[in-house]
């Protein structure tokens, strides 16, 4: 469970050794796009012995490798080694990639007797958007993250605030992730400086039914957090259901505040109140 | 002798007791110059020194208010080397990296003793490898004043650099081609020095409004430029980008709403860095929120400030010195947008000095060590790059001050066992707020209640000394040379802590 992951680029020592003060959910050290290609090794390396030699980390690590058909793949599969990742973050998923990951994964897992690592599905193509249900039925997908800013150039559309144009490919990630109970997560936000315009973004994400949102900036952490926490009005309403359910045991339904509370909203509640514990509300 | 925070001082100096040892102290006061009834005008700075009779051995003062742009101090170097006048006590408010023209005369004998607030750049280079002959002391800005008052400082000629100057004398830096706002450092000199030269770009008739007074002044010079304007507006104007210092900005601008610093009529300062704007913005954000208007800010003045007094937020800003155009233009504009002078700002013997009404101030570090003393007068290898400025004035005069740093500063911990070199005792120092973490003096037991359910991550100084550690390792002792090179002198004359020469470190 989480709202935020934070992407950090690979070659930056300054960012990484901070890593862990950060107020994201996770973090992202990525490989991919943020780095240079002249810079691949190195990032590699600070990650590797930041994760291995490091005494602060952050609670959740995700790593962005390159793409299946790139150079650097093979490579950046050996930082599983270190046995600190959590979440392999693929770029431009689609099923056939997911597949020759999954393939790699098996046999470095095997060799190495290391245990089975999830995967975090980044979906950035129409292609993907196609085949989300696939990628979301797998059993490394832990989540999947939208990939606006790509996707919009494979549609050869712009990218706009108010994004009408990804509501398709936000809603199939949606409803991907919530018939196979994995987490949605939605675009970073790329325009840094506008904390009204990333407000806007997430609200519109979240009142769609996303439950995470990446971010490129540290900046942007605080916003992000509070509006994919629950709200306070939402764990009072929470905290009085369970109340009332503890109360009315047995029955399979009750009322609260003149309206009917019944199985799904007292998992709701709990879903709310579990979120609350997990992000320190309560 | 060993003196308040276990420095070692030389027996024959004025060691420091205490942050309140002045107060069993009277004010002194020499006499201040003789009334002028016409400044005479002179063709340039030669004439100046011919004069006044400028000789070997005598005290030459001069403000920074140009800061980088300056070129008054340039030009008086200049005439000091072709005189090869020798010995000369120099007693600027301030060194600046641009007065380059300095670091002959030092080497060459010429300046042998200086006494200064904040020195950096190459010139301070020179000092920290032992070339100046006699003392360097470096003291604050209320301590100047305080130093020049008393006649501890004695200036023969004051070298004013002065944007507009009228032909009785009288002077402003609020406008002009040169304008550089207030002249608040510069006051002591007018009134107490010997002798007074202006020297300006701008002569008008008649000015209506002045900071300086021409009664005081003994001579006017004009010349073709005093500076430099793009040197002259060298404040930060943009907030930190840096994720790091937004934290601690972030973080700090919360603590201090926590402890319910920021209610009606508060006042504060902060200084001009990226950071301590990013702290500015954060604290206008609650203050426009929870619709709070404060008091004053105080210090150098940036655009921050004069949007948050133009906007209703604060009543009145006291400005020392303008960091940057739009400081200057609002103090040419706005009647509250008020001058005061480095005495009325932090001398401990005047009369209700600013700084003492200060509910908090946001201050900088390069090293604080486990007794909370603060080092901005020398960086991590022991080289002269800053000086107190006003740090330990309103370290002093504010309820509460807040160091901001990040913990570990290109991979060396700001925390040590002992500073190198102590500008503000620990005793002024309330909180150290980092990235990783807040620390709390522990004589500040009301703040350290006031924070104990407050969720944020508080721990003691040598907690944080010890995660610091675990990241980097422990840093080896740093080596300096036995010999002293300058002393640091508290607000209040004392000597808080020697200045050692540099010498090839040892890894």
């Amino acid at each position: 469970m989480f709202r935020s992951l934070l992407f950090i680029p690979g070659n930056n020592p300054s960012m990484i050794q901070n890593a862990d003060i950060f107020m994201a959910d996770g973090i992202i050290f990525d490989l991919e796009d943020s780095v240079d290609i002249s810079e691949k090794d190195n990032a590699r390396n600070l990650i590797y012995n930041y994760l291995t030699d490091g005494t602060t980390h952050p609670s959740l690590v995700v790593l962005r490798i390159n793409p299946v058909d790139s150079d650097f793949f093979e490579k950046d599969l050996k930082l599983i080694n270190c046995n600190k990742i959590d979440y392999i973050l693929l770029p431009k998923t689609e099923i056939k990639s997911l597949m020759k990951l999954e393939d790699r994964l098996q046999k470095i897992e095997e060799a190495c007797g290391l245990k089975a690592l999830k995967i975090i599905a980044l979906v950035e193509s129409a292609k993907s958007i196609i085949e989300i249900d696939e990628i979301a039925k797998h059993n490394r997908v832990e989540a999947i993250l939208l990939g606006a800013e790509d996707l919009c150039n494979d549609l050869e559309i712009s990218r706009s605030n108010q994004g009408q144009e990804i509501l398709f490919a936000r809603s199939k990630v949606i409803y991907a992730c919530a018939s196979n109970n994995i987490i949605s997560i939605d675009t970073p936000n790329t325009n840094i400086n506008d904390e009204k315009l990333l407000e806007e973004d997430c609200l519109i994400a979240k009142n769609l039914g996303m439950k995470a949102k990446t971010s490129i900036h540290p900046s942007q952490l605080d916003i992000i957090n509070n509006i994919f926490s629950p709200s306070i009005e939402e764990i009072d309403w929470a905290k009085k259901v369970i109340e009332l359910k503890n109360i009315n045991k047995g029955k399979g339904a009750f009322s609260l505040n003149g309206k009917m509370i019944d199985k799904p909203l007292i998992l709701k509640a709990e879903k709310i109140i579990e979120k609350a514990k997990k992000y320190k509300l309560i | 002798m060993i003196n308040g925070v276990n420095r070692y001082i030389p027996d024959n100096l004025k060691a420091f007791e205490s942050r309140e040892a002045f107060k069993r102290e009277k004010r002194r006061l020499i006499e201040k110059k003789e009334r002028q009834l016409k400044p005479v005008f002179l063709s340039d700075i030669n004439s100046v020194f011919d004069y006044f009779k400028i000789e070997s051995g005598q005290c030459l003062s001069f403000h920074h208010h140009l800061r980088n742009g300056d070129k008054v101090i340039q030009m008086v170097s200049e005439e000091i080397e072709k005189r090869n006048l020798l010995d000369i006590h120099l007693a600027p408010s301030s060194i600046f990296p641009s007065y380059t023209k300095l670091i002959d005369l030092i080497k060459n004998g010429n300046i042998t003793n200086i006494h200064t607030n904040y020195i950096n750049g190459e010139v301070a280079k020179v000092v920290s490898e032992g070339y100046l002959k006699g003392n360097h002391k470096l003291n604050t800005h209320g301590g100047r004043a305080r130093a020049i008052e008393s006649g501890d400082l004695k200036i023969d000629v004051a070298f004013l650099a002065c944007p507009v100057v009228d032909k009785n004398g009288n002077g402003t830096g609020a406008f002009g081609k040169t304008a550089c706002g207030t002249l608040g450092y510069a006051i002591s000199d007018l009134e107490y020095a010997n002798k007074v030269v202006l020297i300006t770009d701008t002569l008008i008739d008649k000015l209506e409004d002045f900071q300086f007074d021409g009664g005081y002044v003994d001579a006017v010079v004009v010349v073709d430029s005093i500076g430099d304007s793009k040197g002259i507006v060298s404040g930060t104007t943009q907030l930190t980008k840096d994720p790091i210092g937004l934290k601690i900005a972030k973080d700090c601008s919360n603590v201090l709403n926590h402890l319910g610093l920021i209610k009606e009529n508060f006042s504060m300062q902060t200084g001009a860095g990226k950071t301590s704007l990013a702290v500015v913005k954060y604290v206008r954000d609650i203050m426009k929120t929870n619709n709070i208007k404060g008091s004053f800010a105080s210090g150098g003045i940036t655009k921050s400030y004069v949007d948050m007094l133009n906007e209703g937020l604060f009543k009145e800003l006291y400005d020392v010195q303008c960091f940057d155009l739009e400081a200057i233009e609002s103090f040419n504009n706005n009647k509250n947008h008020i001058a005061m002078s480095a005495s009325k700002y932090g001398n401990p013997f005047e009369n209700k000095p600013v700084c003492n009404d200060l509910s908090f101030v946001i201050l900088g570090a390069t090293e604080i060590d486990l007794d909370f003393n603060v080092n901005v007068t020398t960086d991590s290898m022991g080289n002269l790059i800053g000086g107190s400025g006003g740090h330990a004035d309103i370290a002093f005069g504010a309820d509460v001050t807040v160091i901001i740093s990040p913990l570990i500063k290109s991979r060396i911990p700001i925390i040590k066992d002992k500073v190198i070199t102590v500008t503000t005792p620990g005793s002024d120092i309330d909180i150290l707020v980092t990235e990783r973490g807040i620390a709390v003096n522990p004589q500040r037991q009301d703040l350290l209640e006031k924070l104990k359910y407050s969720g944020f991550p508080v721990y003691t100084i040598n907690e944080l000394y010890e995660v610091s550690h675990k990241i980097t390792g422990v840093p080896n002792k740093m080596e300096l040379s036995d010999k002293i090179i300058g002393y640091v002198e508290y607000r209040d004359g004392s000597i808080i802590d020697c200045i050692y020469q540099t010498k090839e470190h040892k890894y």
